[in-house]
């Protein structure tokens, strides 16, 4: 039984043909080929299938794409704009954030979940709200200092 | 699975490989590498080369010294450098960078990174031990500074002017008055080879005149990481390519007994392959082929387990093969009778996963008769070797391209399934991809080994250790020499490999982020403070007190005064901790403070100062996010990590029993570089992450005077141990 889905990618109106249970995960990776949605674990305990669905960090490869409809998924190739980098994917190129890079797009997606949700938010926020993401290098230090110094840029000039 | 017995064996003495001696005055006659290597190379001169031995003795290519092999300047001005390293996060991809565009005089924005690609780079054995920059370093130096040589000519040629009053700067020739008269490398090359040779060696800068190497960089990769476009094996894409799963036993040394392939078969567009091992099921679509998979009945026929991983410590000790002087001095006897209190201890150390974030993976395609291979692979030029073995094709069909890795750590070198995707390539004529899965990653990792350490050891009435026996099981023997001055000492290892004997352990072992250093200096730097105790010293001036190596008393010199270390006797119930060691050339010293609950036993690493000398750093920007990244990735073992299991049958599988550190794990750490721009450069991926379970341990003790002797040290261990 066949049914269409439809909702916005990366802000771009999508309908996509179901015929079975799918995995968001795979749906991206292999019909739509946005690969920086990483496979880590398969079973959310990693986070780096981390991607925005109406501005919440969900894990894709346990959301079932049927569950999409209507919605706004974003994923890294969605975050910057017109060819500039997000604050926050600056603040990990300036803080050397990252190392192999494999967890790298869905720390910075599930960041910005937590960013939209708390604005300003303090170190332990920040660790409580990256606990669930996984980086096997040890980049934490420095991506908790990115995300500090993405937070600053994202309040805008004013507050600097 | 199949496992090609011959491989592991000649992969185990390559990774294993002394380097000690490169030195050697023994080396091949130029000429006789040119056979090796065969391939229409003229070159003739004969001079000898640092990795002669070494080539000789693995019959294995050397580097060639053609600068055109390491670098190539285009049209457009652009430099590539060509290297058989590949880049999973260690950084190279920076460094190497900053080397050649240094040594060339060219902006290092204009250079771009050709890495692991086995047409277009040099033959490399492997990137693992923290060698890169201390071994391809040198010779990549000497190419761009004879190719900075040769266009030094070219250009006095061009210009009509004495190559003495020319200069080189960003990629251009100027003559040293007149400014204008000047002419890129691009226009004298105009994007061809370097056909011209220099009759002498080129002259390397001294380190006073470097510029780019010793500046801290950032990561030249970051922007492709952050922004998702940065490829892994798994991100390549190939027209008609399948997905493939595969059976696989539930335990290590199940035998199939029956398989039944039908209900897969029925699956629209599946392809079902049973060819004698390989048992496998492709789609197009990834969770398709998985769905067929969980489609396919089987039965195995396990074998009864006869160890598990609380009696594999036993079962160590009771295999263990005759023991190997590793070093020996004075006489243990003579140092016992010296001795007015003595301690033996025994330490063990539980298997580790490597769990690099991204699973194995590969993408094979056959093209006529090429094959052309990605994949997630420390091993490139290994890896082009066994596909060609694996098909029986001359080794130059075979073309293997790394993409980015994620992560590695001594665990992606064996390829098994990169061979998967080649067998199954040739099979169905189509482009297949092979990406385990979490749980086959833990499976057929190549763990790091349970080991036992035993160390008897004894101290003077003034705290002078007088005798120092130390016998290593299994773990391997990097780090197992103690660096302290004690006049009769042994160290002996029984099976000095992290590979163990046949009947050893019930699954692979191999090479862990510093192999054998982390479990040797776990257990010597426990010992140490043990003494310490024992003689009523704080546990840096006794060390001090026994140490000679000016290298060590500095680096602990310099974690001291950053951490502000205040003598007190041990346990000071303050939570500090120390230790030292030695790896891949570099010195390192951490200080730690930890916070014990002395009710759950459950550690929490507040702070830890890591203190580091290796020699001249390339990029010390790179060298602090290693340590940084060492420290961070040896909370795990030194706490948590530890594989359960029983026979061949591994229980972890996935990262919710298999604990790896998270966020709110971190202390606070503070590295600290020893410059010394003049010391060649030595290791930087793997050092600092071998004190980790030492200084933990040490001030897991200061803290609540639990000496925990195994790792990891779990909150049960730690209570326990609690007086």
């Amino acid at each position: 039984m066949e049914k269409i889905i439809r909702f916005k990618l990366n802000g771009q109106e999508k309908n996509l043909t179901l015929d079975r249970e799918r995995m968001l995960l795979w749906v991206l990776r292999t019909d739509y080929d946005l690969t920086g949605t990483k496979y880590g674990c398969g079973e959310g305990f990693c986070g780096a299938c981390t991607v925005l669905i109406n501005n919440e960090a969900v894990r894709s490869c346990q959301y079932a794409a049927e569950d999409l409809d209507g919605k706004e998924v974003l994923t890294i190739e969605g975050l910057s704009k017109n060819g500039k980098l997000h604050p926050l994917q600056e603040a990990f190129v300036k803080h050397d954030a990252l190392q192999c890079g494999f967890c790298t797009p869905g720390m910075i997606l599930n960041a910005y979940s937590l960013l939209l949700k708390n604005p300003n938010p303090g170190t332990k926020d920040i660790i409580n709200g990256m606990e669930e993401n996984l980086c096997r290098c040890g980049a934490h230090t420095r991506i908790v200092q990115a995300i500090r110094t993405a937070a600053k840029e994202m309040k805008g000039g004013s507050q600097r | 699975m199949k496992k090609d017995d011959s491989w592991d064996i000649n992969f185990s003495n390559l990774i294993e490989q002394d380097f000690s001696d490169n030195s050697s005055s023994m080396s091949l006659k130029r000429r006789e590498f040119l056979k090796l290597m065969g391939g229409g190379i003229v070159i003739l001169i004969t001079v000898g080369d640092p990795l002669s031995l070494e080539a000789q003795r693995r019959r294995r290519p050397p580097l060639p010294d053609d600068p055109n092999a390491f670098l190539r300047i285009g049209e457009d001005g652009r430099v590539s450098c060509f290297t058989g390293k590949i880049e999973m996060g260690q950084g190279v991809i920076t460094s190497l960078a900053q080397m050649l565009a240094d040594e060339l005089d060219v902006a290092l924005d204009s250079v771009d990174m050709v890495m692991g690609d086995t047409d277009l780079c040099p033959w490399d054995m492997g990137t693992f031990g923290s060698m890169t920059t201390r071994f391809f370093g040198p010779p990549l130096r000497d190419a761009a500074a004879e190719a900075k040589a040769i266009l030094k000519e070219l250009a006095a040629e061009h210009l009509k002017i004495e190559q003495g009053h020319l200069i080189t700067k960003d990629g251009i020739v100027y003559a040293k008055d007149q400014e204008q008269k000047k002419v890129s490398y691009a226009e004298l090359t105009q994007g061809k080879k370097i056909a011209r040779r220099l009759k002498q060696k080129a002259v390397l800068e001294t380190p006073a005149e470097f510029t780019v190497v010793g500046q801290p960089e950032l990561r030249r990769d970051a922007v492709e990481k952050v922004t998702g476009k940065a490829k892994f094996s798994g991100d390549i894409r190939e027209p008609g390519m399948l997905y493939a799963r595969l059976l696989r036993p539930p335990a290590h040394g199940a035998q199939l007994i029956s398989v039944d392939t039908s209900g897969a078969k029925r699956i629209k567009g599946i392809q079902v392959i049973e060819n004698e091992d390989l048992i496998a099921v492709l789609h197009e679509d990834p969770e398709m082929a998985e769905l067929a998979l969980k489609e396919i009945k089987s039965q195995f026929k396990t074998p009864e387990a006869t160890v598990d991983d609380k009696t594999i410590f036993n079962h160590l000790l009771k295999v263990a093969p005759e023991g190997e002087t590793v070093s020996q001095g004075g006489d243990i006897p003579t140092g016992e009778k010296l001795a007015a209190q003595t301690v033996d201890a025994i330490y063990l150390d539980g298997y580790k996963a490597h769990a690099p974030i991204e699973t194995h993976t590969a993408v094979a395609k056959m093209d006529g008769d090429n094959l052309t291979i990605w994949a997630s692979t420390q091993t490139p030029f290994s890896l082009k070797d066994q596909a060609a073995e694996t098909l029986g094709f001359p080794p130059e069909k075979v073309r293997v391209i790394p993409p980015f890795v994620g992560g590695g750590f001594g665990g992606k070198t064996s390829n098994q399934q990169a061979i998967e995707a080649v067998r199954l390539a040739k099979i169905t004529g189509k482009p297949v991809q092979v990406a385990w899965t979490r749980a086959e990653e833990f499976f057929y990792d190549t763990f790091r080994p349970a080991a036992v350490v035993k160390i008897s050891a004894g101290i003077s009435d003034s705290g002078q250790i007088t005798f120092w026996d130390y016998g290593v099981y299994f773990a391997g023997t990097r780090g197992s020499e103690h660096f302290y001055d004690i006049p009769h000492h042994q160290t002996v290892a029984y099976n000095s490999s992290w590979r163990g004997a046949p009947g050893s352990h019930p699954f692979g072992t191999g090479a862990w982020r510093a192999p054998a250093n982390n479990t040797n200096t776990f257990a010597r730097e426990s010992q140490i403070e043990i003494l310490a105790m024992m003689a009523g010293m704080d546990t840096l001036e006794f060390r001090l007190k026994n140490l000679k190596d000016k290298r060590m008393r500095r680096v602990l010199e310099a974690a001291a005064k950053q951490f502000g270390w205040t003598p007190a006797k041990p346990p000071s119930g303050r939570g500090y901790g120390i230790a030292c060691g030695i790896d891949a050339g570099t010195y390192v010293a951490h200080m730690a403070e930890v916070e014990v609950d002395k009710k759950t036993g459950d550690v929490q690493v507040k702070r830890v100062v890591c203190a580091q000398d290796m020699g001249l750093s390339i990029n010390p920007e790179g060298s602090k996010i290693q340590m940084e990244g060492c420290v961070t990735m040896g909370l795990g073992y030194a706490l948590k990590e530890d594989i359960r299991f029983k026979g061949g049958e591994i229980f972890d599988l996935n990262f919710d029993t298999y604990e790896i550190p998270r966020f709110s794990w971190l202390p606070k750490i503070e590295t600290v570089l020893i410059e010394d721009r003049n010391a060649a450069p030595q290791g930087g991926g793997e050092p600092a992450i071998i004190c980790m379970g030492g200084v933990i341990a040490n001030a897991i003790f200061d803290a609540c005077g639990a000496r925990v002797l195994q790792q990891p040290m779990i909150p049960e261990r730690i209570l326990e141990a609690m007086p």
